[in-house]
């Protein structure tokens, strides 16, 4: 019996890193991206930002694709 | 020559409708959530998630060198007959736990079906015990964990991030999330069992001298094993995504983008690790992390726990049907015949059952008390199709699977499945003396 419980290990390590990551990334972007409550749009800041946030998702995807391809 | 034709062209259409329900089966995990969210309406999600497992299918030439992942010694002689015999446990446990609306793995049910036809038709001799816990217990175990796991985190994440943020405003940009983490699943899916289709005709094909052995599968191939399992996915197993997108908890946009995520990550970081999970482990555990990161959200456990018990039988059952079937099949020309005519009754038995609480794409975001009601009436149905021996054991099954008749279930119940006795009694209970009498063993090859 030989457990592979290294592999495991870094399954477990990359999927939660890579799915905390990405979605916080993402939310970041969405939340800088919207109107706060009651308040006036996005700044040009927050929106250069909030397009960093989903081009950084964005070459994650590309990432997952070339990862399925290969 | 003409003997192993016909019966390598017949597990070549067997293995294609396996492939067909792998996809049927499948929708599910990636568009469940996306569809009870609303990110996609019903018949736009399946039709994006058919063309992306079709592109997935042509996408990676690396074709799965070993079909049953090593769990069988394929090279000790496995023949045309056995490979038939397993995809015939794999399909009709797929078709049973699809009447159900359990989301259980394909693979294992693939795995589970060769493997018995390979212990009834050579012996234990050809199996590889190690593998079988290496590659089915432990990451039965640990898939629903990671990707939960990842699934809760994110989920608290996402919900702490937004707090401030107008719901109406972030729910678009959640749903494109959503989409995005959804083709990426369907995507790795195509590519992943499409090629196991492909893996099985392939060595069908070598056997029968038609290939070379290690020669790559032919463009015919490819192309009709990533058709087959679009085609699943297009009619889409609206029970199953049912039970993944309502069933388990009451997902929010947030949560369903957490929870798409964190199963696409999974997935891929485990294909790309070499530590592979079965996709349906992974999107019901990802569902249940994201139930479990909202505050104030349920996780309906007795639904979660259907579906664990659904993994457990998985491979036992389609290992038992797919012994049952082997025997016969090694019985000559004849008991090839008989097991697909039997299996195409089965099949039909149970479509013609699933009509009778009919789930589309009308009523696939119906809550669950429609599905309460509706689903007592299956199991008085499929008891008395089980023999006595396995009955114990299948009977137990279904109790753990369907919860137990609610009250205003039991009229209607009881009186349709009164109607449907006849039909039912003729197809089920009758093949299985005829099938192999001497063996109650394949009396499960209905169960």
């Amino acid at each position: 019996m030989n457990i592979d419980w290294a592999a495991l290990g870094q399954v477990f390590g990359v999927s939660l890193l890579a799915t905390v990551g990405l979605v916080g990334v993402f939310t970041l972007g969405i939340v800088t991206n919207s109107p706060r409550t009651g308040g006036a749009g996005p700044t040009t800041l927050a929106r250069t930002g909030a397009y960093a946030c989903y081009a950084l998702c964005l070459a994650a995807v590309a990432y997952g694709i070339y990862l399925i391809a290969a | 020559m003409e003997h192993i034709t016909l019966l390598i062209g017949i597990v070549i259409v067997t293995a294609l409708v396996f492939d067909f329900t792998n996809g049927f089966h499948d929708t599910a995990n990636a568009m469940a959530t996306t569809i009870s969210t609303g990110a996609l309406a019903p018949r736009a999600a399946v039709a994006m998630s058919a063309v992306l497992n079709l592109l997935g299918a042509f996408l990676s030439v690396e074709v799965a060198k070993t079909i049953s992942s090593g769990i069988i010694d394929e090279g000790s002689g496995i023949k045309p007959e056995v490979i038939f015999a397993g995809l015939v446990g794999a399909i009709i446990w797929n078709l049973l736990t699809w009447l159900a609306g359990l989301p259980s793995s394909s693979s294992h049910a693939l795995m589970g079906g060769l493997l018995g036809a390979t212990v009834a038709a050579v012996g234990t001799g050809a199996v590889n015990g190690d593998v079988v816990v290496m590659k089915v217990l432990i990451p039965a175990l640990a898939a629903p964990l990671v990707a939960g796991i990842a699934s809760v985190c994110a989920t608290r994440v996402t919900y702490r991030l937004a707090r401030n943020a107008d719901e109406g405003q972030t729910a678009k940009g959640y749903r494109a999330g959503q989409i995005t983490s959804a083709a990426l699943v369907s995507l790795a899916h195509g590519t992943n069992d499409a090629q196991k289709t492909m893996g099985v005709i392939t060595l069908a094909l070598v056997t029968g001298g038609a290939l070379a052995p290690g020669a790559n599968p032919p463009v015919w191939v490819i192309t009709s094993a990533g058709m087959a399992i679009a085609l699943g996915t297009y009619l889409g197993g609206w029970r199953i995504i049912r039970t993944m997108g309502k069933g388990i908890t009451d997902i929010q946009p947030p949560q369903g983008f957490a929870a798409q995520t964190s199963a696409a990550a999974t997935i891929l970081a485990s294909s790309h690790i070499g530590f592979s999970l079965s996709t349906t482990h992974v999107c019901s555990g990802a569902v249940m992390g994201s139930g479990l990161g909202r505050k104030g959200s349920v996780v309906r456990w007795g639904t979660a726990g259907r579906m664990v018990v659904g993994w457990a039988l998985t491979l036992p059952a389609a290992g038992l049907v797919a012994a049952g079937a082997a025997l016969l099949a090694e019985q000559g020309d004849w008991g090839v015949a008989a097991v697909a005519v039997i299996t195409l009754a089965i099949c039909g038995a149970i479509w013609l059952r699933s009509r009778r609480t009919p789930v589309d794409h009308t009523n696939v975001n119906e809550v669950e008390p429609a599905t309460e009601a509706a689903m007592p009436a299956p199991s008085p149905e499929r008891e008395p199709a089980a023999e006595p021996e396995p009955a114990g054991v299948v009977t137990t099954a279904v109790r753990a699977v369907y919860p137990p008749p609610a009250p205003a279930g039991v009229g209607a119940g009881s009186a349709t499945s009164a109607a449907a006795r006849p039909d039912a009694g003729e197809q089920l209970p009758g093949e299985p003396p005829a099938a192999a009498p001497s063996r109650p063993a394949s009396a499960g090859s209905i169960s």
